[in-house]
C-alpha cells in the first residue's frame, strides 16, 4: 500500500510541462490533484518513475466567460472551485448540479477537472457531462496546440486521444441556448461513490415545445461514455410525453449501452437503472426547457 | 536510488524540516517523521477519510498527497484543536456530549472535515451535515451520534455569536 520509488519535480509553467513531457516521455506522469493517480500508485497499479507536479502552474487554474459564447475552464481548476463558481451556477446548471455527485468534498478540494477528464474513467460523471454539453478540449504540446471535441477525446476505458507529450490545458463549453433544458441523474450506493449507472440529458425545444435537439450520454454503461444517438433521435420533433420517454429509455437501455456489471449491480440491473433514469431525466429536462421558453415570451 | 529531497513545512504553527523520499505520503510524514499520530490511516486510497487534514484551510486527504508536495506550505492536524484534555475545541466537546465516538478511529478525520464545514455553514441542516460526512467512514457509531454532535456544535456556535 505504499508507492514504488519515483523521482519528482514541481513545474511552474506550461512550457516547463511540455518540455518535461518531451524529455521524460512515457516514464513520467503528470500529477494534478492526485486523487486518481495516487491511489493507483499506492496500489502499485501504476509505477511511474518520474512525477511532474503541475500544481504550481496557476496559469492553468481559471474559470472565465469568453464574450457571451464560451466558458473556459483551466485544466487545473479544482472541482470544488467549479462547484462554487457563480457564473457556472447561473449559466451552466448541468455542470453545477453534477459537481457534488463527483466524489466527496475532501476529494473535490484537490481533484481537478483536467485530471478527471484525462483519467477517462467510464464511471466518471464529468466526461459524460462534457460530451452532453458539446465541450471542446484544448491540448498543448511543444509542437503547438489543438482543439478537439470532447466526443473525440474519450477513446474508451482510461484511454484518451492525448499524445504522450501533450497536456490537457483547457475545457471550452458553449453557453447552452435559451431554449434548452438539462438533467443529470445517477444511482450510487452512497452519495459520492461512483455511480452504478448515470445519464446526462440535454434537450432543446422550439416555440411549440417540440424537441429540436437532444443528447443522452451515459456513464458506467460500457467501455467509455455512451452517447445514445438512436434513443436521442426518437425525441426529435416530439413533445414531452411519458410514452416518448419510455421509448427512449427502452432503446438506450436495450440497444445502445453495453454495461459490464460488477459486484454491486448485474448488467440487467444496470440496464434497468438506465431505462428508469432516462425517463426521469428527460421529464425534468423537458420541463426545464419549456419553462425557459415561457419566461422568454 | 532516488535522491532524498528536503521539505520544510509548517504543521500546527511549528516549522519542521526533513530529508525525505518523494514517495513518502503526507500521512506517513505526519505520523512517522514528525510523530503526530492523531492523523489516522485507514485505507490509503482516499476512501475512509481518517487521514483528513487542513491544507490552505481546506479539508484534504493526507494519504493522497506526497509530503514533498506541501514543501513551503502550512497545514493543520487534529492536534491543533486542543491544548489539553481539559480545554477541548467546541466541536470536540459536542462529540463528547452526544457520544459522537466509540473507538475514535474515524474521529480525527471527521473533526478536520467538519471544522471548515461549520465555518462555511453557520446553520446547516441535517441533510447538509450528512452530505458533508459522506466522505468519512465510521464503523462504530452508525453515524447518528456524529450527526447529532455536528448539529449541536452548530447550535452552540450560533448561540455564542
Ligand atoms: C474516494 C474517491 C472517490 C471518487 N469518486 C469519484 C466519483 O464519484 N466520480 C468521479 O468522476 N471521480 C471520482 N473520484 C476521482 C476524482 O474525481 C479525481 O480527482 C479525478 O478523477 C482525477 O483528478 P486529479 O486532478 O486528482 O488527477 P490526478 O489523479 O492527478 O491525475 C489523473 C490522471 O490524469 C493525468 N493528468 C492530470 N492532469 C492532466 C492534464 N492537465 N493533462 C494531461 N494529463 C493529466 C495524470 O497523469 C493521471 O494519469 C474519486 C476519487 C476518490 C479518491
Ligand atoms: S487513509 Fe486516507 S482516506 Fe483512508
Ligand atoms: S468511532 Fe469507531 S470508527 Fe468511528
Amino acid at each position: 500500500m505504499k508507492p514504488a520509488p519515483f523521482d519528482y519535480i514541481a513545474l511552474n509553467s506550461i512550457e516547463e510541462i511540455t518540455s518535461a513531457l518531451n524529455e521524460y516521455g512515457d516514464d513520467a506522469k503528470i500529477l494534478a490533484g492526485g486523487q486518481s493517480l495516487v491511489p493507483a500508485m499506492n496500489f502499485r497499479l501504476l509505477q511511474p518513475t518520474m512525477l511532474l507536479d503541475i500544481n504550481n502552474v496557476s496559469k492553468l487554474d481559471y474559470v472565465k466567460l469568453n464574450g457571451d459564447k464560451t466558458l473556459k475552464i483551466g485544466a487545473l481548476t479544482r472541482q470544488s472551485t467549479i462547484e462554487k463558481d457563480e457564473i457556472i451556477k447561473e449559466k451552466f446548471p448541468l455542470l453545477h448540479e453534477t459537481m457534488p455527485q463527483v466524489a466527496h468534498s475532501q476529494i473535490r478540494n484537490r481533484g481537478t477537472i483536467g485530471g478527471n477528464l484525462a483519467h477517462a474513467d467510464p464511471a466518471s460523471e464529468l466526461p459524460a457531462v462534457c460530451i452532453a454539453m458539446g465541450a471542446k478540449l484544448k491540448l498543448i504540446s511543444k509542437e503547438g496546440e489543438r482543439i478537439i471535441p470532447s466526443s473525440e477525446f474519450f477513446q474508451g476505458m482510461f484511454f484518451t486521444s492525448l499524445e504522450p507529450n501533450e497536456i490537457l490545458a483547457e475545457i471550452q463549453i458553449p453557453i447552452p441556448t435559451e431554449h434548452s433544458g438539462f438533467s443529470f441523474m445517477e444511482f450510487s450506493r452512497r452519495r459520492g461513490d461512483y455511480a452504478l449507472m448515470g445519464v446526462a440529458a440535454v434537450v432543446v425545444l422550439d416555440k411549440n415545445n417540440n424537441c429540436t435537439e437532444a443528447k443522452l450520454v451515459y456513464l458506467n454503461a460500457g467501455d467509455g461514455q455512451v452517447d445514445a444517438k438512436k434513443a436521442a433521435s426518437v425525441l426529435g420533433g416530439e413533445k414531452s410525453s411519458p410514452d416518448l420517454f419510455i421509448e427512449a429509455g427502452r432503446i438506450a437501455s436495450e440497444e445502445e449501452i453495453d454495461p459490464f456489471g460488477n459486484v454491486h449491480a448485474s448488467t440487467s440491473y444496470q440496464r434497468h437503472l438506465a431505462n428508469i433514469l432516462t425517463q426521469r431525466a428527460l421529464k425534468i429536462a423537458f420541463e426545464r426547457a419549456a419553462k425557459k421558453e415561457q419566461n422568454h415570451d | 536510488m532516488i535522491k532524498l529531497k528536503s521539505v520544510s513545512v509548517s504543521v500546527n504553527g511549528r516549522l519542521y524540516e526533513r530529508e525525505i523520499e518523494p514517495r513518502l505520503l503526507l500521512s506517513d510524514f505526519l505520523r512517522h517523521e514528525i510523530r503526530l499520530t492523531g492523523t489516522h490511516v485507514g485505507c490509503e486510497h482516499g476512501v475512509c477519510g481518517a487521514c483528513t487534514v487542513l491544507l490552505d484551510n481546506k479539508a484534504v486527504r493526507a494519504c493522497l498527497l506526497f509530503a514533498i508536495q506541501v514543501d513551503g506550505q502550512e497545514l493543520f492536524t487534529v492536534e491543533s484543536l486542543a491544548e489539553s484534555q481539559d480545554d477541548l475545541h467546541p466541536l470536540q466537546n459536542a462529540f463528547w456530549e452526544t457520544h459522537g465516538l466509540q473507538c475514535g478511529f474515524c474521529t480525527p478525520g471527521i473533526l478536520m472535515t467538519m471544522i471548515p464545514f461549520l465555518e462555511e455553514n453557520k446553520d446547516p441542516t441535517e441533510h447538509e451535515v450528512r452530505e458533508a460526512l459522506s466522505g468519512n467512514l465510521c464503523r462504530c457509531t452508525g453515524y447518528q451520534h456524529i450527526v447529532d454532535a455536528v448539529l449541536l456544535a452548530a447550535e452552540n456556535q450560533k448561540k455564542s455569536n
